[in-house]
């Protein structure tokens, strides 16, 4: 057929399947980038960088039982939870296991002063403030954000540790609240049913009169 | 086409017996279309649109300079600092949106009102519009200062959690000028269909079909399309019509929310929403005058459009000036102190003189307009229609600066000083502004050619010997007394 008094070129015609395929495809193309943004990948979940020594948190504050106060000992009077020296390390070290091969950088860090250079697992973005003593000191507690770090061997992010998942508890913080005696008891709790935690956390909430901020420079300061 | 014999273009004659057509010199309907689309066949366009061009297209580009410099550095390259935080930015903004006005008011409400004569100004006045709301949008965008982070002023769920405050005035903003400018859009857009239609049909080059084609969606001109055509016209028109209102009401609560005095009074919504269609109205005006001599249109838009924009700007402009009165009086009624006193320090403070050029634009140049010699004058009206813009732009001024200037504390006043890139911002969006509207009046049909054939005596054939096109188009009487008025 003569093409001429046709003012569009055929390939125009392709523009209705084209806009159907596209349409159909945009659902699945939405979902695809949506769930990559909550995907571990996206938010850090799961990150465990491996460490100059292989400590075992599972060891020690879950077989052993040790506190977790012992080694972060800073955590209910400052901002920052201190990462122990290596003399708190030698304190028992000195006595168990001297020769071990896996606790060699320990002796050598001890030896030479330099200290270990642990890997920071969980990082905090510099514009946002975070301060340890205010959170533990009113019952939230360590596991709230860490996880259960007294059954993990090697220590990874538990948590997004966004925005939004921080505001979640502070527009609502039960049943993230317990008795700040309680707080580094990570297995605490976990035999109540839901409606009997959700009582404890408003029991502690009203006693201790919390009123979690919303405002920007709470945490933006 | 029957051409009369005096070309004269005045209609403005109040006995509606004795006033010729609304159309001048047009009896039949293809010439009008050939007549409007004159500019747009013309294989060039006349030199003054290149220079006009030229003009406000380097404007525009000093407008994109001077937003890349502002992002490059931040915004302390304004005046805008501590007491006077809003500055140019939100003044320009209230201003452009103002003048959004009138196309809404001209398309939605006139139309509702069978107004014939907005047919031949409602085009280019909704043109007017969208390009106004651009430059409007472009202000506050640039004034939240992080420019990458813009879209948090719209509520977009995201892993922050964060959202806008909904209790902000400034956030319903958002939504007043977004839905204002898509309702605008879609309207000017159905409205032209049509139209581009008929520009599809008349184009001579391949380009120019496909474009055309492209953006007339199909159109046909078979009686089902014009019946869904004014179905969804006349809904659009009913949906536009309380955006007139709702707008500039809600732009006027970004002030009249806070509790500063001068802001905080219930006058506000009215008072904004008159100085919105006034300010509106004055730019149809000031584009009209130039356009339809430029692009030879003067049988469309004639002195009765133009007069009857005098009217509405008389109006309004009375409106506003009762409105700055009412301001004054209920300043001294309250008895409030802090109110008094930001009253009697507009006019006699040290921004004094801003305050009496607005009172000098606003009120008293548009009363020339109870004058018929005014109202039929093109020099005057146009002068007229220049103050006004200017009347209007020192009214923002006037609200938003000497408000946060001297506010409850005097150890915080402060004297608010522009820099040169306030200044050139401000010039550079009628770059934007110009730029966008000469493009239209190229390239896209200036007037609504079908909506004019419809309020021609020819589209209304009796069929028994006195249809227009059957009898001289004017009396001698009539003829003679038209010369008169002009």
């Amino acid at each position: 057929m003569n093409q001429s008094r046709f003012t569009f070129p055929r390939w125009t015609n392709l523009a209705l399947p084209a806009t159907i395929v596209i349409g159909m495809t945009a659902p699945l193309y939405i979902a695809i980038v949506v769930a990559y943004g909550f995907s571990p990948q996206a938010t850090d979940v799961g990150y465990m960088p491996e460490q100059p020594i292989p400590f075992s948190h599972q060891l020690h504050a879950g077989e052993l039982g040790m506190d977790c106060r012992y080694c972060h000992n800073t955590v209910e009077y400052t901002q920052h939870a201190a990462i122990p020296p290596t003399e708190t390390c030698m304190n028992c070290h000195a006595q168990i296991h001297p020769e071990s091969e896996k606790i060699k950088p320990l002796y050598e860090s001890y030896t030479t002063g330099m200290p270990i250079e642990w890997v920071r697992v969980h990082d905090l973005p510099q514009y946002s403030y975070f301060n340890h003593s205010a959170h533990v000191t009113r019952g939230v507690s360590c596991v709230e954000c860490h996880g259960r770090v007294d059954t993990m061997e090697v220590v990874y992010q538990h948590e997004t540790l966004s925005m939004g998942w921080c505001l979640e508890c502070h527009r609502d913080p039960d049943p993230h609240i317990r008795n700040p005696d309680l707080v580094t008891q990570l297995a605490w709790g976990l035999d109540m049913s839901g409606a009997e935690r959700l009582e404890n956390s408003a029991l502690w909430r009203t006693h201790n009169n919390l009123q979690p901020s919303e405002d920007c420079s709470t945490c933006h300061r | 086409m029957t051409t009369l014999q005096s070309n004269q273009f005045c209609n403005t004659n109040e006995d509606p017996r004795n006033r010729p057509q609304l159309i001048r010199n047009h009896t039949d309907f293809g010439s009008v279309t050939d007549d409007i689309l004159k500019g747009n066949d013309a294989a060039r366009p006349p030199k003054s649109w290149w220079f006009a061009l030229a003009i406000s297209f380097s404007m525009m580009s000093m407008l994109g300079v001077l937003i890349g410099y502002l992002i490059v550095t931040g915004v302390g390259v304004w005046g805008n600092n501590n007491p006077v935080m809003w500055g140019y930015p939100i003044v320009n903004f209230v201003f452009w949106v103002g003048i959004g006005h009138a196309g809404t008011l001209i398309s939605a409400i006139l139309f509702l009102f069978r107004q014939k004569w907005r047919t031949a100004i409602n085009r280019f006045a909704e043109a007017m519009t969208i390009f106004a709301v651009i430059c409007a949008g472009t202000f506050p965008g640039i004034h939240v200062g992080r420019v990458w982070l813009a879209y948090w002023l719209f509520p977009i769920p995201n892993q922050m959690d964060m959202w806008p405050q909904f209790r902000s005035p400034l956030l319903w903003d958002v939504f007043a000028v977004g839905t204002y400018f898509t309702v605008s859009l879609l309207f000017w857009y159905l409205g032209m269909i049509p139209d581009l239609a008929t520009m599809r049909d008349r184009a001579t080059t391949k380009v120019k079909q496909i474009a055309y084609g492209v953006f007339a969606v199909g159109w046909r001109g078979s009686m089902r399309h014009w019946h869904r055509y004014e179905r969804a016209y006349l809904l659009l028109a009913a949906l536009a019509t309380p955006l007139v209102l709702s707008v500039h009401s809600v732009v006027s609560f970004d002030f009249a929310v806070a509790q500063l005095p001068g802001w905080h009074t219930t006058i506000f919504p009215p008072y904004f929403v008159a100085g919105a269609i006034f300010s509106g109205f004055a730019m149809v005006m000031t584009l009209a005058i130039p356009a339809r001599e430029l692009w030879g249109l003067k049988n469309f838009i004639t002195m009765r459009h133009l007069e009857n924009m005098c009217k509405i700007i008389l109006f309004t402009g009375s409106l506003v000036g009762f409105a700055y009165s009412m301001e004054f009086f209920i300043a001294w009624y309250s008895g409030e102190l802090y109110e008094s006193f930001t009253f009697i320090n507009r006019a006699f403070g040290p921004y004094g003189w801003a305050y009496w050029i607005m009172v000098s634009c606003n009120v008293v140049t548009p009363q020339i307009f109870w004058f018929k010699k005014a109202r039929n004058s093109i020099v005057i009206m146009f002068t007229a229609s220049l103050f006004v813009n200017v009347g209007m732009w020192f009214e923002r001024f006037v609200i938003v600066v000497t408000s946060l200037a001297n506010d409850f504390l005097p150890s915080s006043w402060g004297i608010f000083e522009p820099t040169w890139v306030d200044v050139m911002t401000f010039f550079g969006s009628f770059g934007l502004f110009m730029t966008f509207f000469l493009l239209f009046i190229r390239y896209l049909p200036v007037l609504a050619i079908a909506e004019l054939k419809a309020v021609m005596p020819a589209a209304d054939p009796h069929g028994h010997g006195h249809s227009y096109n059957e009898m001289t188009p004017e009396t001698d009487a009539q003829a003679a007394l038209a010369e008169e008025d002009e």
